[in-house]
């Protein structure tokens, strides 16, 4: 529950980003420079090196971030499971496949990201897209996983018999009952895709400049670390409340629908 | 055993080719002519036919495969652009100083995240086990390099306690080798203990409630013992299974907390390449360490057969 509180509130920063900032996240204003963050609707985050409202700056920041994590969710949700299933459901790719998926998990997961970010050249999309090379394989793993027990099942025999082809049957018998572990994977890799975000953002491989991110602000503000830690610390404490309450909220989604999993509680 | 460590091996020579291939492939993912992007936009053209034909990029496609394979096979990975000098070479060069760091972070991981799990399995459901998940999960959800940035603010500015500057390798003074290394260390750390610590705890957890638990509560042994030599020969198990992983988040992390820290191993290497667009250097860097940690993996898959004869048999069938 803390969890979706958490992830709700960051939602409702991007969605009413708007609304919420105070001016326009890059106008500069330099006489305005360094301001702490002080008891002041404007003011409430401070200044950056620029005199750029920090507030318009995180909660611009908030769209950038949750827009590439959905992003990387809707990719893995759609080739992810393509590939988990087909991979489960006809045993002969499954072999081939699955090499695949092991080579690609053979690196560490936010180098292979780097590499593909670096290849392609920064941009928002390049980081949704090396992001989604790097979680798709883990996302067919577990969709296979649970595709190879589903269609063992009786169920399923019987919709074979009753002439059911094979896209009917795992489209309307299998997949339905693999979605609980899927939807657990998929809040986490959410949260790892905010994090990662940050990552390829703070290496300058994530959105241009002209676009607020979390990532870059602390890579920005890391400069004046000595005069003004604020610039280093308020965006690091709005990754780490996004990737808290998804975190969280992965927890609560698999006590509830997946509970042979659940982390002992006692 | 020997069987199953030449079926370990021979698994990993398909999964080995293809991450070569996919390394090769990272330059085929430049947009436009790698050549124009790595030279900038102040090259000459002379300039970028020089690199053209450095890289071999002017030959047909399976040309360059082969030459890479060929290559490879003797053990060059390539030069990298920057530093003019082979990637195997300056990839071994700096490879200490990011081994260091990451034993000093893995025994970081191993003390802290079994410490916090068992403490918190031990005193499940009061305040010590609350304080104990809670700090695993905030471990969980930190971005390392923002910590690393945190700890700068927190123990060199203000407090004067760490430097974070001019790096000391470990074998030139140890003891300021530790004092440079501790806060890296840490940050790479914090992700993996907060992990450890909840396998540990629902690990314990459950071991606690076996029945030979019981039989040596029954016989009247203490429950540090209980605990200390029972339960733990249980508990190491799955820890075992995640070293792997450890490791290989470790290795990663390092590229940006290395950059963060100005430190110069192989992460920094690597940080850099990126920045200057040497693609020879990050194809190299990265196939040389997706091809260290496989070793590595499969040294841990062995070690564990090892110790619990089970796997082996299982793998077996």
């Amino acid at each position: 529950m803390i969890g979706l509180v958490m992830f709700s509130f960051v939602v409702a920063l991007a969605v009413f980003a708007w609304w919420i900032a105070p001016n326009d996240p890059n106008r500069t204003a330099i006489r305005m420079r360094f301001r702490p963050p002080q008891l002041d609707r404007v003011l409430l985050l401070g200044t950056d090196n620029l005199g750029r409202n920090m507030l318009s700056r995180i909660v611009h920041g908030a769209q950038l971030s949750l827009l590439i994590g959905l992003g990387v969710v809707l990719l893995n949700s759609v080739f992810g499971v393509l590939l988990g299933a087909v991979a489960g459901y006809f045993r002969k790719l499954d072999g081939p496949m699955m090499r695949l998926a092991d080579a690609l998990m053979a690196f560490p997961s936010i180098l292979l990201a780097i590499g593909i970010a670096a290849a392609l050249g920064p941009s928002a999309w390049t980081a949704v897209i090396a992001l989604s090379v790097v979680y798709i394989p883990r996302t067919a793993r577990i969709v296979r996983a649970s595709v190879l027990v589903v269609r063992e099942m009786e169920f399923v025999q019987a919709a074979r018999a009753s002439g059911a082809g094979h896209w009917r049957i795992i489209s309307r018998h299998i997949m339905p009952n693999c979605m609980a572990p899927l939807i657990v994977q998929l809040s986490f890799i959410f949260a790892y895709a905010v994090l990662s975000e940050a990552v390829l953002s703070f290496l300058g491989l994530g959105a241009p400049p002209s676009i607020p991110s979390w990532g870059t602000m602390i890579s920005e503000g890391r400069t004046y670390i000595r005069e003004a830690s604020w610039l280093t610390i308020v965006p690091g404490c709005a990754i780490a409340l996004t990737v808290l309450g998804l975190n969280l909220m992965g927890d609560g989604l698999r006590d509830v629908l997946d509970p042979r999993l659940k982390i002992e509680q006692g | 055993m020997g069987s199953y460590i030449v079926r370990r091996l021979l698994q990993s020579i398909p999964i080995l080719l293809i991450v070569s291939l996919i390394s090769f492939g990272i330059m085929k993912l430049v947009p436009g002519d790698p050549a124009i992007v790595i030279g900038g936009p102040n090259a000459t053209a002379a300039e970028i036919e020089n690199i053209r034909k450095n890289l071999g990029l002017d030959r047909p496609f399976h040309v360059q495969l082969g030459v890479f394979y060929w290559n490879l096979f003797q053990g060059d990975l390539g030069r990298s652009l920057l530093l003019g000098k082979p990637v195997l070479e300056a990839v071994i060069e700096r490879a200490p100083i990011t081994i260091s760091l990451s034993i000093y972070a893995m025994v970081l991981t191993i003390a802290f995240g079994i410490a916090i799990g068992v403490l918190a399995a031990l005193r499940q459901n009061t305040w010590i086990d609350q304080v104990a998940t809670t700090f695993a999960l905030i471990g969980v959800s930190l971005p390392n390099f923002w910590l690393g940035l945190v700890m700068i603010v927190l123990f060199s500015v203000h407090l004067g306690w760490l430097p974070t500057n001019s790096y000391v390798d470990f074998s030139d003074d140890p003891v300021r080798w530790l004092r440079h290394a501790t806060m890296p260390s840490v940050a790479l750390a914090m992700l993996q203990i907060g992990l450890l610590a909840r396998i540990t705890r629902s690990t314990m957890l459950e071991t606690l409630r076996q029945d030979y638990i019981r039989t040596a509560r029954a016989k009247g042994l203490p429950e540090w013992r209980v605990v200390a030599k029972h339960a733990m020969a249980n508990v190491m198990i799955p820890v075992i299974t995640v070293i792997g992983i450890i490791l290989s988040v470790l290795i990663s992390g390092s590229v940006v907390i290395e950059s963060v820290f100005s430190i110069p191993g192989i992460g920094s290497l690597l940080g850099n390449a990126i920045l200057r667009r040497d693609y020879t250097m990050i194809q190299g860097g990265l196939l040389f360490v997706a091809a260290v940690l496989m070793l590595l993996n499969i040294l841990v898959d062995i070690l564990y057969a090892w110790f619990d004869p089970r796997v082996r048999y299982d793998a077996g069938k």
